[in-house]
């Protein structure tokens, strides 16, 4: 099968990285002046070098996202369905090896979270769970799908990498977005998070959008855990990642996630915190390098940075969060994946929004059926 | 609002206003609203996507004066004909019209329109009794082919949609115009007043525009702008504009010593 891995192989981490961190200011400057930016470009804007441009990027980011996708939010609510998985991610709340009672919503249980979304206005909703292939697989999501889509007019789905014929199946059920993301294009740091379980393998999660975009899907979500490998080379790779999927696949749109690693009790990771001036930086770059890009931004992220995001290039939201099954419905927040950083109200997000000049925007898709 | 010399008809109705707004991309409805009233339009498109029409009453319809405007529904977001006609049909029915502004576009990166599906559509949608205004390249041929199969208008692109780029395609939306024995309504790429202006003079029948409105500092003025490009461009094109010369004309430094 022609996939994503037969460029991926050609490439190499430190030689990539070394030309990212080997730009100078007059690449940059170049980068900045150009209309149409290439992946040199991102290179240049993603380097260290860029920093003191911030400004200016973000005013150009601003500007042609405007002119793109006009001065508007797009609100989401992910629901989460189960939180078993046979996954070892070190640093996953869902990790096989975590001690939490485990649970999976029963169709009575996926109605009742529907509810509640719908009441809070929600109308485009993303489905999550971990990975557990006997119980939460193609025929859960497919009754799922089946009973959400009579609640909600866009159905996203955010769960472990499916066959191209479960994709189509999707697909015609009314699914339009499937978001997988890679974590880390460094296969050696890749194997040490993710030591145990189907998503040990790499090189299958490194094909699964190519999965997804032979099924047809209409929109493919990518992003990278910002901090488990250097964040600039892990989104260069993402960005070329998108480049080949964009001319493959090219009638699907594309989206774009920025989670951040943040240390955490019962979780393994010693990195270095990304900063906000640097996911700042990165979600200009991307915008200057692709235009037509979605770039969405999770509750992870704290409400003064989210605030100012609103205008900075962002495109999608969630609000109001609940990262654990049945948490909508539930009275206190237990079994969650990771803890959110901006507990406000849907309404106050989108208060929020209009206080800054921005429709927030609830409803932007309709499934159809024939 | 002035009235011209010819009165706008699109299927035998007739339009004051020649400026299409399009209803997307504002930060909030009220700007929309604003902007609505002061382009004197009457018609503006709305993505039925947008539209929730599990609700009794939709939050962005609140704010269109539908005694004053006509909605034109848009099938943004259709991929093939067969996805556009089901679209068609379920604005119709949620938005009580049988007007539509046929969109396909299995592009989402510059949205370009796919003429095969988009001929195949409108011929169906016809047939259904829709009143089809379909979004297409500037290609004259390919409007020729949709008024064999009964189009009411046809709505090629300046430029890309939301490119404010203005009338890349002038040298074939010229021969549109000539050609055309239904209103051309040039669409997308319109960035100012002075691209809207220019396509009038050069005879298009209406312009529609969203974006530059939509993302100005101050839409309702900006749509007031427009009104009056349209209204400007339109007179010139009805008064008769001067012949454009290539070179200067006062002397003949070649013929001149014939007078001598």
């Amino acid at each position: 099968m022609n996939s994503f891995l037969q460029q991926f192989q050609k490439t190499d981490w430190l030689d990539i990285q070394r030309r990212i961190y080997g730009q100078g200011n007059i690449d940059v400057k170049r980068a900045l002046a150009k209309k149409k930016r290439d992946l040199t470009d991102l290179m240049a804007l993603l380097s260290p070098e860029a920093m003191p441009y911030l400004e200016e990027m973000a005013q150009i980011s601003q500007k042609i996202t405007q002119e793109r996708f006009g001065k508007t939010i797009q609100l989401f609510a992910p629901m989460y369905v189960s939180n078993e998985c046979q996954n070892i991610c070190t640093y996953c709340g869902f990790s096989f090896t975590n001690q939490i009672p485990r649970k999976t919503l029963t169709e009575e249980e996926l109605l009742q979270e529907a509810s509640i979304l719908k009441k809070l206005g929600f109308n485009h909703v993303l489905i999550v769970s971990g990975e557990a292939n006997y119980t939460v697989n193609i025929n859960y999501f497919s009754k799922a799908v089946a009973l959400l889509r009579k609640y909600f007019a866009n159905i996203s789905i955010e769960v472990q990498p499916l066959s191209q014929e479960e994709y189509q199946k999707l697909n015609l059920l009314g699914v339009h977005s499937v978001l997988v993301y890679q974590e880390t294009y460094h296969r050696e740091i890749y194997k040490t998070y993710h030591p145990k379980g189907k998503k040990a393998n790499f090189d299958y999660r490194l094909t699964t959008p190519d999965r997804i975009g032979k099924a047809g899907i209409h929109k493919i979500g990518l992003g990278v855990l910002l901090g488990l490998a250097d964040w600039r080379t892990d989104s260069l790779y993402c960005a070329l990642h998108l480049d080949y999927l964009q001319k493959t696949y090219w009638r699907s749109k594309y989206s774009l996630s920025f989670p951040r690693m943040r240390p955490a009790e019962g979780i393994d990771w010693q990195g270095k915190v990304m900063s906000d001036r640097e996911l700042v930086q990165l979600i200009c770059a991307y915008r200057l390098w692709n235009p037509d890009l979605e770039l969405s931004l999770s509750t992870r992220e704290s409400e003064v940075f989210r605030d100012h995001a609103i205008s900075l290039g962002v495109t999608s939201m969630s609000a109001g969060s609940k990262t654990n099954p049945g948490g909508y419905s539930a009275e206190e927040d237990s079994l969650e994946q990771f803890s959110i950083d901006d507990n406000r109200s849907p309404k106050q997000i989108s208060k929020i929004i209009s206080s800054k000049g921005y429709d927030p925007v609830w409803k932007d898709w309709e499934i159809l059926e024939y | 609002m002035r009235n011209f010399k010819d009165i706008l008809k699109i299927a035998d109705s007739p339009f004051k206003s020649r400026l299409l707004l399009g209803t997307g991309k504002f930060g909030s409805p009220s700007e929309m609203q604003s902007a609505i009233v002061e382009s004197e339009t009457e018609m503006v498109t709305v993505a039925l996507k947008r539209v929730d029409s599990r609700k009794k009453e939709d939050d962005l319809l609140t704010y269109i004066n539908r005694d004053r405007v006509r909605l034109l529904p848009n099938t943004s977001g259709a991929r093939t004909a067969k996805e556009a006609v089901f679209a068609a049909k379920l604005a119709r029915e949620a938005l009580e019209t049988n007007w539509l502004k046929l969109e396909i576009h299995p592009d989402p990166k510059y949205l370009m329109p796919d003429p095969i599906e988009t001929l195949k559509a409108t011929e169906e949608l016809v047939k259904e009794g829709f009143i089809v205004l379909p979004y297409i390249h500037a290609d004259p041929v390919l409007c020729k082919r949709l008024e064999e199969v009964g189009t009411a208008a046809v709505m090629p692109l300046g430029s890309p949609i939301g490119t404010n780029k203005g009338l890349k395609s002038a040298t074939f939306l010229e021969i549109i115009i000539e050609q055309s024995t239904v209103p051309v309504i040039v669409d997308a790429g319109i960035g100012s007043p002075s691209h809207a202006a220019e396509a009038m003079e050069m005879g298009a029948d209406a312009v529609l525009v969203n974006t530059a409105i939509a993302v100005a500092n101050h839409p309702p003025e900006m749509a007031e702008a427009f009104k009056l490009a349209v209204i400007a461009g339109r007179l010139a094109y009805e008064s008769g504009l001067g012949p454009k010369g290539n070179t200067a004309e006062a002397s003949s430094p070649l013929t001149g010593f014939l007078n001598d």
